[in-house]
């Protein structure tokens, strides 16, 4: 059988190669891209369809410990949303949280072919690589939690800059991860010591480490860049979800310098107010500092009404939620690496904060001048699953729609807010920058994200229709690594992705440091913390930056 | 890295003259622990482990009583000898034309046999239940109705401040956890070990675990539910009735003492065994103490956790959980995965006598089930996985002798706490693992239900 495939009478939206709905053909062969092929490749005809690379999720929360809770913790979100076996594929449960072949196919049946869980403790590395290789179709990586590890804050402490750098990499090697992830920096020894404190301000000294929230963020971007990690530290900033928050999120950005720096679901960090009342929005404030600053980029973490999971390494934060819905909680620590906290939500319309939360993302997704920069997320399941993205795109290009919906939600909110006065609508090739191109970018992928010769054959071919959420929901075609995975709307294969990580080198000397702390304060060997190579199954290491 | 430089270590000891290999960093499946740091020395021409530094009684009797019984076949029907071949064959086959056919066990086996379990499962249409159905079920029932404050056991280890047991007996039960994780060891910030912290043993019986409390407490059989919501009431500063003696047996006095312990505490942690979840209450139980644990978090940092009994009944529950959204107790019935415990759980299949078929893999329900589910199992064709004989295994219409994860083969197992760890086996055992056996039969299934269900 070949394996060379030609779509044909496509319109195709590529950014990256500044194709703008031009009819053309892509080409395949052997999983890649390619100039032409063969007069026996097979040939798809997309004649009245879209074609675009595969959507990219650069923030979500898809596998590993806190998601396996908080599945386990909702069998009243299953039993309403079961996800039957086909010929092709396995059976699951959707949800907010759904089983992981559920998500693989779910993601799939939106177009998306790669995503990145956003958080894991690298203790847990071992069960986050298990689960993604049980979700199908995607590739997939994730960011390992390290901002809050007590041995690196204590090199951090130390000023051990160059021991710093080499424990990172140690521990992106010994977990597979893909880039260093910070969350609430500062937040945990209080959380955890402190009889469920939290740090409050970028600046506050920890009178364990003596070191404040800002010394970490900028300690690990300076790693990064040492590194060469393709990613910058992805940064969950300080106070999410508090009045008056934007001002430690500037600070945050500011602390970067004119170095690399991602800022995680940013309308979570986006409020202005004061501390303990009503939010008002800092949409603008925010959106105008990333547009001036080339440096930063951020995914919006956008709020959709209905239900959503909270699951954070931001302990404290899913304690807040808890005690506004009083519904049940999870709160999980692990081990000098972290803290985690799961908590059921329901965003609704008529609510001040949670209407209000909803516009400030649409907010900044129109002021914002770069797409590259500012790219697409709901930080699933917390500001809604996944599954609604379809429905964020009609938002986002439809403004008679985005209309209806304000008229919908609570009008004190709309008033506080500048939302009612955008009328900007995003192209089709500005979605496809929001949601492949620019997440790819943003994650150095250089083979994703695009539909150039060389790049990955993740493609995703969707009928060319007015609703755009209707569009967006159901692509006609998705082909994964230049396999056809889904065809006229139906899965006709199974199909497993890679795992994308990094390999930056280390001295091995670094473990002479380690060996000691894992002796004193881990309760499991230094010999058996490091993931072995066949966790990583079909697998890919993405090149480091070159310095 | 370090885990491919895994450190085995051939050597000759001239006194013996015997091929011996050191397995260090070695894991020990035997109980929840999980303990990780097993120093283990294989003499490789017996295939007997003699000593295993770091292992505690059970550990001991773990490793150096598995041997290989060269005479038992690796794969029977009805007691007779055949070829793996043809019991691959007759299991997929009966597992295809059962009407409710039925998996259980999976808690002493690595995830990769248990992802296989449940994908034979889920092709088949069948019904998962592992034995947390029978051990700390209820606890995942009541997670899934209050969550839970919890933890990786190296927290306990570097902050706990008060540890209180509740209705089990780690010192028999699981003889590594006060010195390992809990209650000895000299942690980041209690750097003092036990002087440290303040130990609480709860439970109807004073068994050899009150050696080690600080204090022990003993309520009347059946009354932790009582107690439990009465120590939430004082939590929340409320007035409890002093009925509340007579009817437990703890005076309202211990109980203010030890609210105001865990009130001020800086970590607590509550453990708790089958002694509080297989007693009357059951998930009621779990919830109350789930609860109450939650509550002081208003007013400290408190966790609790199951203390879980097999080597790997946390990894069932994790994989059962990611791949059906359901810890245990999952029906495929209608083409995708549903829970009701009660009604999908195996005790209760087999006791009502709904199943046609049922695969076993290590576990042994045959002995330790009530009556009338024994009685079903002998009246339905049974397969069954085991690393023994067992009164299953004999009662089986296919039986298979496999090797013994952690001893022979490697994998994955998840310690009580959800902690995942990749075993380093002894030596080789000339059987195949469970891992090998399932994934055979589901390939087998596989084929058979595509034609069966999928054919024009």
């Amino acid at each position: 059988m070949s394996n060379e495939l030609r779509i044909t009478n496509g319109k195709v939206y590529d950014p990256v190669n500044n194709i703008d709905g031009e009819i053309r053909d892509i080409c395949i062969k052997d999983g890649r891209i390619v100039e032409s092929v063969s007069d026996d490749a097979r040939i798809i005809n997309a004649h009245g369809n879209v074609v675009m690379a595969g959507g990219v999720d650069i923030h979500c929360h898809i596998a590993g410990p806190k998601v396996n809770l908080a599945r386990k913790l909702q069998p009243e979100d299953h039993r309403l949303d079961p996800h039957p076996a086909t010929e092709h594929t396995r059976s699951g449960v959707g949800g907010v949280v759904p089983s992981t072949f559920a998500t693989g196919y779910r993601y799939a049946t939106l177009g998306y072919t790669t995503a990145f869980d956003a958080a894991v403790p690298p203790l847990a590395a071992r069960h986050v690589l298990e689960e993604l290789h049980d979700t199908p179709v995607i590739d997939k990586g994730y960011y390992a939690v390290l901002g809050n590890h007590i041995f690196l804050q204590q090199l951090i402490k130390e000023g051990r800059k160059e021991e710093l750098k080499e424990a990172i990499a140690w521990w992106l090697n010994a977990c597979k991860g893909y880039t260093t992830k910070i969350v609430n920096p500062g937040g945990d020894e209080p959380w955890k010591g402190k009889k469920n404190s939290n740090v409050r301000d970028i600046d506050e000294k920890s009178d364990v480490f003596d070191i404040s929230p800002r010394d970490i963020i900028d300690a690990f971007i300076d790693v990064a860049d040492d590194l060469g990690l393709p990613h910058p530290p992805h940064v969950h900033c300080n106070n999410l979800g508090h009045s008056g928050n934007f001002e430690t999120t500037i600070e945050t950005m500011k602390t970067a310098g004119d170095r690399r720096l991602h800022i995680a679901h940013i309308q979570f960090h986006s409020y202005a107010g004061k501390l303990g009342e009503n939010p008002l929005s800092a949409g603008r404030e925010i959106v105008e500092y990333v547009n001036d600053h080339p440096n930063i980029s951020c995914d919006v973490g956008q709020v959709m009404f209905g239900k959503s999971t909270i699951m954070t390494a931001d302990a404290p934060s899913a304690h807040m939620t808890q005690a506004y819905t009083h519904t049940k909680w999870i709160n999980a620590d692990t081990e000098n690496e972290s803290g985690c906290g799961v908590a059921p939500y329901n965003y609704q319309e008529h609510v001040y904060t949670n209407a209000l939360q909803w516009a400030i993302g649409l907010e900044i997704f129109l002021l914002s001048k770069d797409p590259w920069r500012i790219v697409f997320s709901t930080d699933s399941p917390n500001g809604a699953s996944f599954t609604s993205y379809p429905k964020l795109i009609k938002l986002l290009m439809d403004k008679d729609f985005r209309n209806e919906e304000i008229s919908r939600v609570n009008q004190k909110a709309m008033n506080k807010s500048i939302l009612r006065e955008l009328k900007r609508e995003y192209t089709l090739s500005e979605i496809a920058i929001i949601t492949r191109a620019g997440p790819a970018k943003c994650l150095g992928l250089a083979n994703k994200g695009h539909l150039g010769v060389g790049a990955d054959a993740d493609i995703t071919i969707y009928d060319d229709q007015e609703d755009k959420e209707l569009m967006f929901n159901a692509p006609r075609y998705v082909i994964k690594s230049g396999q056809p995975v889904i065809e006229d709307h139906e899965f006709t294969t199974d199909y497993y992705g890679k795992t994308l990580h990094v390999q930056p080198e280390f001295d091995p000397s670094i473990e002479n440091s380690l060996r000691p702390f894992f002796e004193d304060y881990y309760s499991i060997r230094f010999n058996n913390y490091a993931v072995s190579d066949h966790y990583l199954h079909d697998h890919e290491f993405i090149p480091l930056r070159k310095s | 890295m370090s885990e491919a430089a895994a450190t085995n270590t051939p050597a000759k000891t001239k006194e013996e003259n015997k091929n011996i290999k050191l397995v260090n960093d070695a894991t020990c499946t035997f109980c929840g622990c999980v303990c990780d740091d097993m120093d283990l020395t294989v003499d490789t021409d017996e295939n007997k482990i003699t000593k295993a530094k770091n292992a505690c009684i059970l550990g001991k009797a773990w490793f150096f009583e598995h041997t290989i019984d060269h005479e038992r076949p690796v794969a029977m029907i009805d007691g007779k000898e055949v070829s793996v071949e043809d019991a691959i064959e007759e299991a997929a086959q009966t597992l295809v034309n059962a009407k409710f056919p039925i998996t259980y066990g999976l808690s002493d086996t690595t995830c990769e046999a248990q992802k296989q379990a449940v994908a034979i499962t889920d092709l088949i249409r069948g019904n998962i239940d592992t034995t947390t159905s029978v051990c700390h079920g209820p606890s995942g029932m009541a997670f899934q109705g209050v969550g839970e404050m919890t933890m990786t056991l190296g927290e306990v280890k570097n902050r706990a401040d008060l540890v209180i047991y509740w209705g089990g007996n780690p010192a028999e039960s699981h003889p590594r956890h006060f010195g390992r994780y809990s209650v000895m060891p000299k942690g980041m910030f209690v750097p003092n070990g036990k002087k440290d912290r303040y130990i609480v043993l709860v439970d109807v019986r004073k068994t050899k675990s009150a050696g080690v409390a600080n204090e022990f407490i003993q309520p009347k059989p059946g009354k932790d539910f009582e107690i439990l919501w009465a120590l939430r009431a004082l939590v929340k500063g409320k007035k409890i009735n002093n009925s509340i003696e007579k009817e437990t047996g703890v005076s309202i006095e211990t109980l203010e003492n030890l609210v105001d312990r865990m009130k001020n505490c800086q970590f607590g942690v509550l453990f708790f065994g089958m002694g509080l979840t297989m007693t009357r209450g059951r998930h009621f139980n779990s919830g109350a103490l789930l609860s109450l644990a939650t509550d002081l978090n208003e007013y400290t940092h408190f966790v609790a956790k199951p203390v879980r009994g097999h080597g790997n009944v946390t990894g069932a529950d994790n994989v059962v959980s990611w791949q059906t959204g359901y810890p245990f107790g999952v029906n495929f019935s209608y083409g995708f995965p549903r829970f009701n415990p009660g009604e999908f759980t195996t005790t209760d299949l087999l006791s009502r006598g709904e199943v046609d078929a049922a695969m076993i893999i290590a576990s042994d329900p045959g002995s330790n089930f009530p009556k009338a589910a024994i009685e079903h199992m002998h009246k339905i064709p049974v397969i069954s996985l085991d690393t023994k004989p067992t009164a299953t295994s004999k009662l089986a219409h296919v039986a298979f002798a496999t090797s013994t994860y952690g001893i022979n083969t490697s994998g994955t197992v998840y310690r009580m706490d959800d902690v995942p760890i990749t075993l380093r086996p002894a030596f080789e055992s000339p059987f195949p693992s469970d891992e090998e056996i399932l994934t055979a039969i589901k390939n087998r299934v596989h084929e058979l239900v595509k034609a069966k269900r999928y054919r024009n």
